[in-house]
């Protein structure tokens, strides 16, 4: 006998959407981190969901409507979510899917940790690190080579 | 603002007047931190500053004539400041200095960005101290002419390590050298750098400091990862006997977060004769200057002593960079 399957596992949170960008895979609770890092505020025109904590905790999912966002723009995700994938969507269909890549280079997000640094003052300069990769992600700041090893996202602009 | 990729003395980064064009056909050469010299390039400074030594002790030149160089210090300094200026004036150069801050455009609220722009209409080349760690990376681009760092906070002195090595080299050897770095070791710039410089001349390095002002352990890992071979110690009595080089700093208490912090180090060191008892004969002792209580006077006259040389040296070394610089 043919079962049935719960009606609440048939429900979807969160309607699929026509056109946009469908972030998945963002590590649990950074969620709103991603949309820091992508300038969404609630100011911004773009319809916006977001779903925490999925499947038991073990991720979170924004999705993007009718914005297909490029990999320049998305590739700082992986500061906070290195496992995190694009889906750009046209038509209700995934025409695109690529993970996030973690740039060499970064420039205005994330301040940096030294109170003296000269990019925490008002000078014309934006906050810039370069990225080292070894057993986990290391910011390098440019002006002050002080590091940041732990907690990025607590440093987010 | 201009955007060079790599700064150091002898780099070519950036020939064109929108600093984009990679043609480097008129270079600007800036001197913002030592960690982007090879060890070919310091050692063609420190011949640079062997040559032109003989001009530093009373001669003159006319080198840099014609051209003028402006010395931003928006923190107090004496040796750096002169040195400098001497430097120039052998070389047959000119100085402009802004003077004390409290009396400039920044007490009116300019900042640095501004004053770079406006000093690249009047000088050849600028020599900056500031107090934001970064200050002269950042000044480097919006500069058209060299940015000399003349230390900025608690990051980079350059020239300072340079007129060390140089010191090293006249008055002891410099590689494989066996130096002990005394005193503060967690906050002193001077010794960070030091060390790094030093790590490309395969020095033995011992580090003498009370247990609150260690070297960080990010450093020493950097240091023992190139190879180098680190000793650690809080009492300089451990090393004397061993070491070419016993090089003190002054505990900076200006560096210190928590003003209670250096009230348990004041004082925690002194090298005086007794000291130097068990010293081996051609060990010198250096110092950046200047010292509070670090050094007993008492050990001026010992044939150990070259910090008052090591200040001269300043002169010979800052000419070969200006010359290096704007030559």
């Amino acid at each position: 006998m043919k079962q049935e399957t719960p009606p609440e596992s048939r429900e979807l949170r969160v309607r699929r959407i026509r056109n946009g960008t469908v972030i998945d895979h963002i590590a649990a609770g950074q969620a709103l981190n991603v949309l820091r890092i992508l300038g969404i505020t609630d100011r911004s025109a773009e319809v916006v969901s977001v779903v925490m904590n999925v499947s038991d905790r073990k991720k979170d999912i924004v999705k993007i409507e009718d914005r297909e966002l490029n990999p320049g723009e998305v590739d700082e995700i992986a500061l906070i979510s290195p496992d995190a994938i694009i889906n750009i969507i046209r038509d209700y269909n995934v025409v695109e899917k690529h993970k996030v890549i973690l740039p060499a280079e970064i420039e205005g997000v994330v301040r940096c940790i030294n109170p003296n640094c000269i990019t925490n003052t008002d000078e014309p300069v934006k906050p810039r690190f370069v990225i080292h990769r070894g057993d986990g992600v290391e910011l390098h700041c440019v002006y002050c080579g002080r590091i940041i090893a732990d907690r990025i996202a607590d440093f987010l602009i | 603002m201009h955007e060079h990729d790599y700064i150091s003395i002898l780099c070519r980064t950036c020939g064109s007047e929108d600093g984009k064009d990679g043609n480097n056909v008129n270079p600007i050469r800036h001197v913002i931190n030592i960690q982007s010299f090879s060890r070919d390039e310091i050692d063609r400074i420190l011949d640079r500053a062997a040559e032109l030594e003989p001009i530093a002790h009373g001669g003159a030149s006319d080198i840099l004539s014609g051209r003028i160089l402006a010395t931003l210090f928006y923190e107090p300094s004496t040796r750096t400041r002169l040195s400098f200026d001497v430097a120039m004036k052998r070389l047959g150069g000119d100085v402009i200095d802004f003077g004390p801050t409290e009396g400039s455009s920044v007490a009116k609220g300019e900042n640095l960005a501004d004053t770079i722009s406006v000093m690249n209409g009047y000088a050849d080349a600028i020599v900056l101290r500031h107090p934001r760690e970064g200050a002269a990376r950042m000044a480097s681009e919006f500069s058209s002419v060299p940015v000399i760092n003349a230390g900025d906070g608690a990051g980079q002195h350059p020239t300072q390590t340079l007129l060390d090595l140089y010191t090293i080299r006249k008055e002891s050897k410099l590689n494989k050298v066996k130096i002990a770095l005394v005193g503060d070791l967690k906050y002193g710039r001077t010794v960070h750098s030091l060390a790094h410089a030093l790590s490309m001349y395969n020095a033995e390095i011992y580090l003498v400091a009370p247990d609150q002002l260690r070297m960080p352990d990010s450093m020493k890992s950097d240091l023992i990862d190139k190879g180098i071979k680190i000793t650690e110690t809080a009492d300089p009595d451990d090393v004397v006997g061993v070491v070419d080089v016993l090089y003190i700093t002054r505990i900076q208490k200006e560096r210190f977060p928590d003003p209670s912090e250096y009230q348990t180090v004041a004082g925690s060191y002194k090298i005086t004769e007794e000291t130097l008892k068990n010293a081996k004969d051609d060990l010198i002792i250096m110092h950046p200057l200047p010292r509070v209580g670090e050094i007993d006077p008492e050990v001026d006259k010992s044939r150990h002593a070259v910090y008052f040389k090591q200040s001269f040296y300043g002169v010979p070394v800052r000419m070969a960079i200006l010359s290096m610089v704007m030559g």
